[in-house]
């Protein structure tokens, strides 16, 4: 039977989208065939593979993928199935295969690039069937494309398209920024991958992200609490550790200081979410790492490096980068009111220990399973989520600060103390609905 | 919201401060029993580095796992305070990120606590505005299979091994989370205190649903 697509036109407005992009199944559906499994989709870091046979498993969109380090060295990325019944070729995470693939259910062989190696009874068995070994069909199937940049491995299922770096446009900057603040110029991945499950819709979370507004709401207990014994530390001992002033900034920066930062919206969703995190004290630590990074770039490079302004960037549809913090969450949608995200930390190449501490600092405080941020939020995603099925209203409101950005260049930025400006949302809908409109 | 309804009042007033409690009763057993028995000869020197004087290794068992579940019933009654007393200054509570790591320095961890910490956790979770707070949750920890050892060979410290089950419920939701503890227990004049408590849960690697807000 064939089932009535649902007409998503009409579901975004330039202010407001209505309930059912955020409830509707189909629409769920749609979303995965012609977003996810169409654009540029984060796979994960090349450090991640070192070695030639080195894999590690993801969800594009609907599909079981497995990104693999190949015999030449590249990195690959391939569906995981094989192409006699179907099996999925690897059940692990992640793991290291080899020299090849072998299925375990009638020991087909595949090389990491996903050419076929060999099939047990492949003259006596498939003679004068047209399963030979010239048919395309007999290897795994490939990434349409596949596409590198400064060390993350990007894939589109979609054999046409922009290339990678056309589609990211300036949000790109979140790698380079990263990347950047390494002495060596390049990051590696630290191995280990927090995983958390929001009972809620993706786009709940990626709208979240550039919410200047929620933070002094959703996280004034933690950011009150952690203020608090902030001051009873430098009591006793002259100062506390950044970490505290991580978790208590959500509460002294108050919600009229949130419309001081700005946000900077591009084609295709992306955006940029300004305001630095206080992350250069006059620390000797911050003083050492400065030294040494002149030592790399020259002092006015480094200048130019440490003064990048960036907080936040959100790579649609499935990425959210915090570059000064070397930590970046993959979101994968698991159906339309669960979404898992998968949360890697970073170190700089060549830079101080201390440097590395204090971002891990904020990955094991914020960005781990006994995270005291994100709970509230996916608490508040939740009850998105629950609310959004109610026949209450129709229509979620993008409403703040609309009339007042500024577009130009191809962009659109917030106004002068409109950060908390729902700008970053009606880009996001304007690029989901031009997507969704193609067939 | 307390947990503890329950128990009698005299009950309650004992597990009120579980770190004393033990103490004492450690102190007193310890004196009384100085004969020691040589069936439990690796326990036994274990209690030679620890104790102020030979014990029985019977009585030695029994005093920690009264520690352990007095510990587990301060989280399940909710009273976070008494729960961070039984640390010491410069204690630890981690959990790790992979069962291989064997420090809580420089790794990713899903807990790696000081005394510190845990007060703004337990700040943030009695905050009024903590909004994932706001629902009804208990837990109920079932702690066993306590082994006493002392094989890290600082004289100070006893290391104990033991199991846990925790269930969870918050609001229509149930969760299990089971793993192992290892305590690193030291004598102070108040009693056992808790110098690095490490918790292996066997579910940590998984995806979480929700996260978790306090400690297992």
């Amino acid at each position: 039977m064939l089932q009535q697509r649902p007409d998503v036109r009409r579901a975004v407005e330039a202010d407001r989208v209505h309930k059912s992009v955020y409830t509707d199944p189909a629409i769920f559906d749609l979303e995965m065939e012609r977003i996810f499994e169409r654009v540029w989709i984060y796979c994960g870091h090349e450090s991640q593979v070192r070695k030639p046979g080195d894999y590690y498993t993801l969800q594009i969109g609907r599909q079981p993928m497995i990104m693999v380090r190949g015999a030449e060295g590249e990195v690959n990325v391939l569906y995981n199935r094989c192409p006699h019944r179907g099996t999925m070729l690897v059940g692990d995470r992640q793991g290291s295969t080899g020299e090849f693939f072998r299925c375990s259910y009638h020991a087909w062989t595949f090389h990491t690039d996903g050419k076929l190696k060999n099939i047990p009874m492949m003259e006596s068995g498939y003679e004068g069937t047209r399963w030979t070994r010239e048919n395309p069909d007999c290897n795994v199937k490939r990434a349409a494309r596949v596409e590198n940049y400064r060390g993350f491995v990007f894939a589109s299922l979609a054999a046409d398209g922009p290339t990678l770096q056309e589609y990211l446009g300036p949000a790109k900057i979140a790698f380079d920024d990263m990347c950047d603040r390494a002495p060596a110029g390049e990051v590696e991945i630290v191995p280990n991958c927090f995983r958390v499950i929001q009972n809620s819709n993706w786009k709940i979370f990626l709208e979240n992200q550039l919410d200047a507004l929620h933070p002094s709401v959703t996280h004034q207990s933690t950011g009150r609490a952690a203020h608090e014994v902030e001051l009873d530390i430098a009591k006793k001992t002259g100062h506390a550790p950044l970490s505290y002033h991580m978790l208590s900034a959500f509460a002294t920066v108050t919600i009229d200081q949130w419309d001081n930062f700005q946000t900077l919206n591009y084609p295709h969703g992306h955006c940029i979410l300004t305001g630095y995190m206080g992350l250069r004290p006059q620390d000797r630590d911050t003083l050492d790492y400065e030294r040494v990074l002149a030592k790399a770039y020259g002092k006015q490079r480094k200048e130019e490096i440490l003064s990048t302004n960036i907080h936040h960037v959100l790579l649609y549809p499935g990425l959210s980068v915090q570059s000064p913090l070397q930590q970046l969450r993959a979101v994968r949608p698991l159906g339309v009111d669960k979404t898992l995200t998968e949360i890697w930390h970073f170190r700089l190449k060549g830079a101080p220990e201390p440097i590395y501490r204090r971002a891990l600092a904020y990955y094991n405080l914020v960005n781990s399973p006994s995270t005291m941020i994100n709970a509230d939020d996916l608490e508040n995603f939740w009850k998105c989520q629950q609310g959004l099925t109610a026949d209450g209203g129709e229509w979620v409101s993008f409403h703040r600060h609309y009339g007042h950005d500024i577009a130009r260049d191809g962009m659109v930025e917030t106004a002068p103390g409109m950060g908390t400006s729902e700008a970053p949302m009606r880009n996001q809908m304007k690029a989901w609905a031009e997507f969704m409109d193609k067939a | 919201m307390t947990m503890a309804t329950g128990q009698s009042t005299k009950k309650r007033k004992a597990a009120a401060k579980p770190g004393n409690e033990s103490a004492k009763r450690t102190k007193t057993t310890l004196r009384k029993n100085s004969s020691g028995s040589a069936a439990h000869q690796r326990t036994a020197s274990a209690q030679e580095a620890n104790a102020p004087a030979p014990a029985d290794a019977h009585t030695l068992q029994h005093v920690i796992e009264q520690f352990l579940y007095a510990q587990a019933e301060s989280l399940d009654g909710k009273r976070w305070q008494d729960y961070i007393n039984l640390f010491t200054d410069e204690g630890h509570y981690w959990m790790p990120a992979a069962p291989e790591q064997t420090t809580g320095e420089g790794v990713p961890s899903i807990f790696y606590e000081d005394k510190n910490l845990m007060q703004v956790r337990m700040r943030r979770v009695q905050h009024p505005d903590a909004w994932s707070q706001r629902p009804l949750w208990g837990t109920n920890h079932l702690v066993s299979n306590v082994i006493v050892e002392s094989e890290n060979g600082k004289k100070d410290e006893l290391v104990v091994r033991s199991r846990f089950h925790m269930m969870e419920f918050r609001r229509e939701t149930s969760r299990h989370f089971g793993g192992s503890y290892v305590h690193h227990l030291v004598h102070t004049p108040d009693g056992f205190r808790i110098r690095l408590q490490r918790v292996d849960m066997v579910n940590a690697q998984g995806p979480f649903e929700y996260v978790l807000q306090i400690w297992v």
